[in-house]
């Protein structure tokens, strides 16, 4: 399959001569949800920003549907391209509608201002994310969870092909992770393909459909997720040795192993066995005793 | 109070989003009968029909028709009118600046002096009283002065390479306080008897001097900034959510910061050197607005115009209404506009964090 979004060589240094990036190379395929892991400062929100076009690259290219974005003005490139950024608090408390409506910015003429066509595909957006009740609410009155749902149907409304997330759960608690994540599965069925940075490999374990784990500037693996999402890349992405747990034959929750001062493993807190056996179920677990 | 009113008016009143467009409505069609009524108000008190026939005779005609008496007339036409004007255009040019710096900025508490415009404008005009003394000489170093602090502080900021706007709004403050200390300089050295107190008086600001020749070139920047800036109204709204959204969006965040920031500056030079150091519009209209209209700038910009034309018109009115000798206007502006701005935060819920 031809890929939406692809990135060739891409450096970047803050500092000349201290690069946070090394060629980086990446293809996004239409209808994916590629996970971005790695170490915090690591480079994946600077990566993101180089996908965006928000932030130019030192070296390389970011081409969508085989047309690097360099060559498009800003408001063309918008239109492609979406940022969904971490949540924040504005300053001023617009409500969600209007936040929402904010992505429609790249589709207006200089001094225009959103008409009624832009109104209806804003709270079609707000609709597909399930936050129709709160249309007329204050952002800032929202959970994080809500305030998130708004930032990705800002990203609906502007169009794009592409939306990158950076870290959309980071502050959400298991139920709203999952419900925001389940609403970018189903969205990506419908023809938009997510880039997501995360601090979450389990995450990546349930919603991704290709993981990229970044180390120190570099990609260090990329695939589909059974591939990627292994003990030995994840130790060595993270600098710490880190268990994959299976249930079966599928990965079921990646964990840090933990260790005492000295370095050792620790004892095992169930007292039923190895880590693995806490997975079985409690049926079969009273079965066997 | 509001409550009580969503029960009696269940119709337009029943949404804060129905409430607000009512509102916004409302406020944009409050400044033109204010003016024809306050134009009356005055020591020589003339009724507002005579008002509303010498308006239309100095409108049509250019002369008194005889329909009303050639004193009222000429009251109306040579001394009221200019003055009023002059209160709404300045009024509503400091408040529109203020919105827009504080969307820009992402700061509810700057005004558009955040990158020392007045307080250049005012070592200008005290430079000029010093050494010059024509009131046209006072106006062009006043708004000259106010260009040249603004532009200190941005290209100032520029040679700092970390945080943009909080290096920009810590430059400005420093470029208004060193200018602020140049027209303390002047003062002292001032002659006491004569010089100080035009000075003072000027920087209190007031708008007693104004006469028809300053209205064509106020009126033309304000015109003029304000169509730019109801322009931008919809891209302010982007811009207050910072740099890097307003680049995904598909915004060039600096230029046109740039565009808003040389905007303003013109508007309040202009302002300033008309009618003196007025404070505290720029920062009262922009809240009582956003608490009216909610913090949507496609209603905001509008709004704050009429607001602050509003608001300097009534005041500018006390001013020369309420006791025997005039009260300096940017003395009132503080006296009404603190308390009003304390209530304003008191009932405050929507308009920003």
């Amino acid at each position: 399959m031809n890929p939406l979004l692809r990135a060739e060589t891409i450096s970047y240094a803050y500092t000349p001569g201290e690069p946070v990036l090394h060629d980086v190379s990446l293809a996004v395929p239409p209808r994916s949800t590629v996970y971005l892991l790695g170490h915090n400062g690591c480079g994946k929100t600077t990566l993101l920003e180089i996908l965006s076009g928000v932030r130019p690259p030192g070296g390389g290219t970011v081409a969508i549907n085989g047309v690097d974005i360099s060559r498009f003005p800003a408001n063309k490139r918008a239109q492609r391209l979406g940022l969904v950024p971490q949540i924040h608090t504005p300053v001023f408390a617009y409500t969600v509608r209007e936040v929402v409506l904010m992505g429609r910015t790249p589709h207006l003429r200089f001094l225009g201002t959103p008409g009624r066509r832009d109104y209806e595909i804003v709270d079609a957006a707000i609709e597909q994310v399930g936050l129709a009740a709160l249309r007329d609410r204050s952002y800032t009155e929202l959970s994080g969870g809500e305030r998130q749902l708004t930032l990705i149907a800002r990203g609906l409304a502007q169009q794009t092909d592409v939306l990158l997330l950076d870290e959309p759960t980071a502050h959400l608690d298991p139920a709203n992770q999952h419900h925001v994540l389940e609403t970018v599965c189903a969205l990506a069925e419908q023809n938009v393909a997510f880039v997501i940075s995360s601090h979450n490999p389990n995450s990546a374990l349930l919603y991704a459909s290709q993981v990229v784990v970044m180390k120190a500037g570099r990609i260090v693996a990329d695939g589909p997720p059974e591939h990627v999402l292994t003990e030995p890349v994840l130790s060595a992405a993270y600098e710490m040795p880190i268990d994959v747990i299976y249930a079966g034959r599928t990965a079921r929750a990646i964990l840090p192993r933990r260790t005492n001062g000295n370095g050792h493993q620790a004892e095992p807190l169930d007292p039923f066995g190895p880590p693995e056996a806490a997975l079985t179920s409690e049926r079969e677990r009273r079965a066997a005793s | 109070m509001i409550r009580t009113l969503n029960r009696r008016l269940p119709g337009i009143w029943a949404t804060a989003e129905r409430r607000q467009s009512a509102l916004f409505w409302l406020i944009l069609l409050l400044p033109v009968p204010l003016a024809i009524y306050t134009i009356g108000l005055g020591r020589y008190a003339i009724p507002t029909e005579d008002v509303v026939r010498a308006l239309v005779d100095y409108a049509t005609v250019g002369e008194n028709t005889g329909t009303q008496p050639d004193l009222a007339y000429n009251i109306v036409t040579r001394i009221r009118l200019p003055r009023i004007v002059a209160a709404m255009l300045i009024g509503a040019n400091l408040a529109v600046t203020g919105t827009a710096f504080q969307g820009i900025f992402r700061n509810p508490l700057v005004d558009s002096n955040i990158l020392g415009v007045t307080s250049g404008a005012g070592f200008g005009a005290a430079l000029a009283l010093l050494l010059l003394r024509s009131s046209f000489e006072v106006q062009m170093l006043a708004f000259v002065f106010g260009l040249v602090a603004v532009m200190l502080s941005y290209f100032t900021s520029r040679l700092y390479h970390t945080a943009p706007l909080l290096v920009l709004t810590l430059v400005g403050i420093l470029v208004g306080s060193f200018f602020a200390s140049l027209t303390s300089l002047l003062k002292y050295v001032a002659d006491p008897l004569d010089t100080l107190p035009a000075i003072t008086y000027w920087l209190m600001g007031g708008l007693t001097d104004v006469t028809r020749g300053d209205i064509p070139m106020l009126a033309a920047i304000s015109f003029g900034g304000m169509i730019f800036l109801w322009g931008v109204r919809w891209r302010l709204n982007v811009l207050s959510m910072g740099d890097n959204e307003a680049l995904a969006l598909g915004l060039n965040p600096t230029r046109l910061k740039l565009m808003i920031i040389v905007c303003s500056t013109l508007m309040t030079a202009m302002a300033v050197s008309v009618g003196g150091v007025i404070g505290w519009v720029g920062l009262v209209i922009p809240h009582a607005a956003r608490t009216l209209v909610g913090p949507d700038h496609q209603r905001l910009v509008p709004s704050t115009m009429a607001l602050g034309a509003v608001f300097l018109l009534l005041i500018d009115t006390m001013s020369r209404t309420l006791l025997p000798a005039e009260v300096p206007l940017g003395v009132f502006t503080g006296v009404v506009g603190v308390p009003l701005l304390l209530v304003i935060l008191r009932v405050n819920k929507t308009g920003w964090r």
